[in-house]
């Protein structure tokens, strides 16, 4: 065990922060487009049922196969943290997208009215109203994107992507179980601790209803 | 005459299917003057309050507050200066009772000082005395209690008409009683302009001036409140046997 870290430790720690990385930029990207796409979806529910549908299908296209696909794609292709980033956000967009329009959707309808009624505009019901309202549901829909990027980011390593995935297909080409569970373990906790910590800020925003 | 604080005139709702919502309806509300709206369910009653907050819009005809066409309104500015009750009081459950009653002022721009202090004085108006009601939630109140609430966030901007659509129409009777005694004492302390949806004949002669009764959208009597015993009119003595029939009801368990 320790002759493993001695000889991989510097290694696991890289591949760590590079699979992070992979994760929190994808998960950004996602959330920057998801939100705002949500909200608009929610005033336009006529769009979302297209548009949820999409990202939908998107979801189902399995990783391995994206990846591939997407390679030679021209600008995409040529760098392969690029592409491995693009298309974990495409992985985490549905959920964020499909939480956010759910999330207000199911606001009490009175709610929204009283809040126009007190000559709220558009901008403050949002802000005041609707998002901190959907907040718990909203978080739920990001922990679900979180932890299917932590895994399928594992994947990228596929096209040389680096992250954990490094690791565990160096393993398994080798037939070093260590080196697989070099990789799988740190991707593991990776995903629990992000299911953990966005767990408990989505239970700290959950409102309680009278 | 001072100008009407209300006033509708040849207001219409027809929905695009072509169903008649309010028909003709020509109203004045005097300032100060307290109305009460009676008509059964489905009658336009909630249909017409909402004409003067610009919550809903006449497709033909108009509203008017204080003289200006509600059409040609600034809608936030307008809704205000309007207070709005519901029935279903309408709280938000992520604000303390203290954030939801200063709203009205929060997004006038007052600060957080001002508002506390505000809230401070209207609690106690509104009958909920002591300083651990600001600080509750809407969960951790009763449904009388939360409708107090309602009320106070209403004269919160201390706006000069008040909307209240059934306000007391989900509470038990003693309770109903209570927050009407203090409703004809707030009203007559703070001469607002009130507007007063109810399905209640005895609390609308006890709160009002004047009674409207709608049917169909349209409106079909419209008596000062010493004149609705008396009436003849076959619409208004549905509502008098109704309260007849309660009375007559509660002598009989009661002998
Ligand atoms: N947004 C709407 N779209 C279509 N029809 C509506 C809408 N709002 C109300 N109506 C219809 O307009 C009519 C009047 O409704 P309104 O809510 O004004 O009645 P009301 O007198 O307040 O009834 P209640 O005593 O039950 O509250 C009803 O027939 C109702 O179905
Ligand atoms: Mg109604």
């Amino acid at each position: 065990m320790t002759g493993f870290l001695r000889a991989h430790g510097y290694e696991m720690a890289r591949l760590t922060f590079e699979h992070l990385w992979l994760t929190l930029f994808a998960m950004l990207l996602a959330t920057v487009i998801g939100l705002p796409l949500g909200i608009v979806l929610s005033r336009r529910p006529r769009l979302a049922k297209p548009i949820i549908g999409f990202a939908n299908v998107l979801q189902t296209v399995p990783s391995l196969a994206l990846f591939g696909l997407l390679l030679p794609v021209p600008w995409l292709g040529e760098n392969a943290a690029r592409l491995a980033i693009l298309a974990l956000t495409g992985y985490a967009l549905l959920p964020i997208l499909r939480n956010t329009y759910a999330g207000i959707r199911s606001i009490d309808p009175t709610l929204t009215d009283i809040a126009t009624a007190l000559g709220m505009t558009a901008r403050q019901r949002l802000l005041k109203v609707e998002l901190p309202l959907s907040a718990s549901v909203i978080l739920a829909g990001l922990r679900t994107a979180t932890v299917t990027c932590v895994g399928v980011a594992t994947i990228a390593a596929a096209i040389g992507a680096g992250g954990l995935g490094e690791l565990i297909f160096r393993g398994v080409a080798s037939v070093d179980n260590g080196l697989v569970l070099g990789g799988a373990i740190p991707a593991a906790l990776l995903a629990l601790l992000a299911d953990a910590a966005l767990g408990f800020a989505e239970k700290k925003l959950t409102v309680k209803r009278a | 005459m001072a100008i009407a604080a209300v006033e509708f005139d040849a207001l219409s709702l027809v929905l695009s299917g072509g169903r008649s919502i309010l028909s003709g309806i020509h109203l004045a509300i005097e300032q100060g003057s307290t109305t009460a709206l009676l008509g059964r369910s489905g009658s336009g009653k909630t249909t017409l309050l909402r004409m003067v907050n610009a919550m809903a819009a006449p497709t033909a005809g108009e509203a008017r507050v204080m003289g200006e066409p509600v059409a040609s309104q600034d809608c936030t500015s307008l809704r205000r200066g309007i207070g709005y009750v519901i029935q279903e009081t309408g709280l938000f459950p992520h604000m303390t009772i203290e954030r939801n009653v200063g709203l009205p002022l929060e997004m006038a721009g007052a600060s957080k000082t001002q508002i506390a202090t505000r809230v401070a004085e209207l609690l106690p108006m509104v009958g909920l005395e002591g300083t651990s009601f600001a600080r509750r939630y809407p969960w951790q109140l009763s449904g009388g209690q939360r409708q107090r609430v309602g009320l106070a966030r209403a004269l919160a901007a201390d706006p000069p008409i008040l909307l209240m659509d059934e306000p007391f129409g989900a509470l038990d009777p003693v309770t109903r009683v209570e927050m009407q005694e203090m409703m004809a004492s707030l009203i007559e302390r703070l001469h607002k302009t009130v507007l007063l949806v109810t399905h209640d004949l005895e609390e609308a002669l006890y709160l009002a001036q004047r009674v409207i009764f709608l049917e169909g959208g349209r409106v079909v009597a419209d008596l000062p409140s010493n004149k609705v015993m008396p009436s003849s009119d076959p619409h208004v003595r549905q509502y008098i046997r109704a309260v007849r029939h309660n009375h007559r009801n509660h002598e009989e368990t009661a002998s």
